[in-house]
C-alpha cells in the first residue's frame, strides 16, 4: 500500500476551497446577480465599491478564495480525469497541468489583487 | 366500528386478483458451459406484502428450480440477499414487489463482484479488505476487572457506524470499487471508523497506517453512492470524508512537530497486541 505524502495536503486544500466558495461565492452571486440588477438593494456606487476593494482584508479574503477554489477545482478535475475520462496513467501530466493551473491562477490573482496597490 | 379494520385477506397478500408480474432474472451457469449471463423471464404473482426475495423463492419452489441465489434471515439484518434490482444495489427481503409494478422487475447480482452462478457472487475480495483495516478494540493496556463502561454519548459516536451488516450494497454502488479492485471500499473504511471512535480502542494510529493510503481513504473520491445504497444508514461517505479529515489533520501534525508524531509513533503500539489475531 502506498502511503500519500501529498495527497492529505491536497485534500485539505480541496476541502478548504469548497467550504470557502460555498460560503462565500452564492452571497457574491446573489448580491451581485441578483439584488443589486434588480434593485432590490442600492448598490453602493462605484467610489465606495473601489475604496472596499482597495482595504487590504478585502484583497487578502478575495486572494484567499481565488486560491482555494483553484486548489478545489484542480484536485476535482484530476479526478475527473483520472476516473470519469479514464486516464489514470497519464497522472503525472494530469496531476501537474491541474495543479499548475491553480498555482499559475494564483499568481494572477495575486497580480490582480496586488496592481494598483 | 368493525367495518374499518382493514381487509386482512388483501393485507397478507393472500388475494391473488392483484395480478401478475414478471422477473427478468440474470442466469449464468458457467459449470453447464455458457459463457455470458443471460436472461431468463418468470411470471409471478404480484401480492402486497412479497418481496422481490419472496418473488425468487417462488420462482424456485414452483417454476425453476434451478435458479440459484443467497439468502437467509428475510429481515434485512444477515446481509446477505443483496442483488440489483431494477439497476439498484437492494436487500431483496426488503425491497416490495408492488414499487416496481407494473414491471418487468430485473434481478441481477450484485455489480462489481465475479458471479459464480446466476445471482451468487464471489465475496473473496471483500472478506480480505476487511481485516486488513484492525476491526478489533486495539488497547494496550489491561483489560479492566469488570466490564469496561461507556456513557451513552461514547455509545452514540460510534454506534451508526457499528450497524454495518456486511450487505456489501455499498461495494455494489461505488465506482471506485469497480475501477480499483484493491480500494478498501466504503463499509471497511467506515467499520474501522467504527473501532477508531470507540473510547475503548487506541488504534487510530495503527489503522492511520492502512487507511492514509491510496487504497484507502484517498482513493475515495465522495460520490456518495455508498451511503445512498446502504439499507442501514451507516453513512460510510460521511465516514470516509470524517475520516479525511482526521487523517489530513494528523498529517498537518506530523509535517508541522516532526519530532512530537515520531514520539508517538515509537511510543505507539508494542508489537504484541490483544486481538491481534482476528
Ligand atoms: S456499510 Fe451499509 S451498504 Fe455497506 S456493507 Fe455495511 S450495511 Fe451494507
Ligand atoms: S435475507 Fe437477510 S438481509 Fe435479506
Amino acid at each position: 500500500m502506498a502511503k500519500q505524502r501529498a495527497e492529505p495536503f491536497l485534500w485539505l486544500l480541496f476541502s478548504a476551497g469548497g467550504v470557502v466558495a460555498a460560503l462565500l461565492v452564492p452571497a457574491l452571486l446573489l448580491l451581485f446577480g441578483v439584488l443589486f440588477p434588480l434593485g432590490w438593494i442600492t448598490p453602493p456606487d462605484h467610489d465606495h465599491l473601489r475604496a472596499v476593494a482597495a482595504f487590504p482584508l478585502t484583497r487578502l479574503v478575495l486572494f484567499g478564495l481565488c486560491v482555494l477554489a483553484l486548489f478545489h477545482w484542480a484536485h476535482r478535475f484530476r479526478y475527473t480525469l483520472y476516473e470519469g475520462l479514464q486516464l489514470k496513467h497519464l497522472h503525472r501530466v494530469i496531476a501537474v497541468l491541474c495543479y499548475g493551473g491553480a498555482i499559475a491562477g494564483s499568481a494572477a490573482a495575486a497580480y490582480l489583487l496586488t496592481a494598483g496597490l | 366500528m368493525a367495518d374499518t379494520y382493514p381487509d386482512v385477506t388483501a393485507d397478507t397478500g393472500t388475494d391473488l386478483d392483484t395480478g401478475t408480474i414478471t422477473m427478468r432474472v440474470t442466469r449464468y451457469r458457467p459449470e453447464d458451459g455458457e459463457l455470458e449471463p443471460t436472461t431468463q423471464d418468470y411470471q409471478i404473482p404480484l401480492r402486497k406484502d412479497w418481496a422481490v426475495l419472496d418473488g425468487l423463492n417462488h420462482i424456485k419452489d414452483h417454476i425453476d428450480a434451478t435458479l440459484s441465489y443467497r439468502w437467509s434471515c428475510r429481515m434485512g439484518i444477515c446481509g446477505s440477499c443483496g442483488m440489483l434490482v431494477n439497476g439498484e444495489p437492494k436487500l431483496t427481503c426488503e425491497a416490495f414487489l408492488t414499487d416496481y409494478a407494473p414491471g418487468p422487475v430485473r434481478v441481477e447480482p450484485l455489480a462489481n463482484f465475479p458471479v459464480i452462478r446466476d445471482l451468487v457472487v464471489e465475496i473473496g475480495s471483500f472478506m480480505r479488505k476487511l481485516p486488513q483495516v484492525k476491526p478489533w478494540i486495539i488497547d494496550e493496556a489491561p483489560p479492566p476487572a469488570g466490564e469496561h463502561r461507556q456513557t451513552p454519548a461514547q455509545v452514540a459516536e460510534y454506534q451508526q457506524y457499528s450497524m454495518c451488516i456486511n450487505c456489501m450494497l455499498c461495494y455494489s454502488a461505488c465506482p471506485i470499487v469497480g475501477l480499483d479492485e484493491h480500494f478498501l471500499g466504503p463499509a471497511a473504511i467506515a467499520l474501522a471508523q467504527r473501532y477508531n471512535l470507540d473510547s475503548r480502542d487506541q488504534g487510530v494510529l495503527d489503522r492511520l497506517e492502512v487507511l492514509s493510503t491510496d487504497e484507502g481513504i484517498w482513493g475515495c473520491t465522495f460520490v456518495g453512492e455508498c451511503t445512498t445504497a446502504c439499507p442501514k444508514h451507516v453513512d460510510p461517505a460521511g465516514a470516509i470524508q470524517r475520516y479525511k479529515l482526521s487523517a489530513a489533520t494528523e498529517s498537518l501534525k506530523a509535517f508541522v512537530l516532526p519530532k512530537s508524531r515520531r514520539a508517538r509513533a515509537t511510543n505507539g503500539p508494542a508489537p504484541a497486541k490483544e486481538g491481534d489475531t482476528p
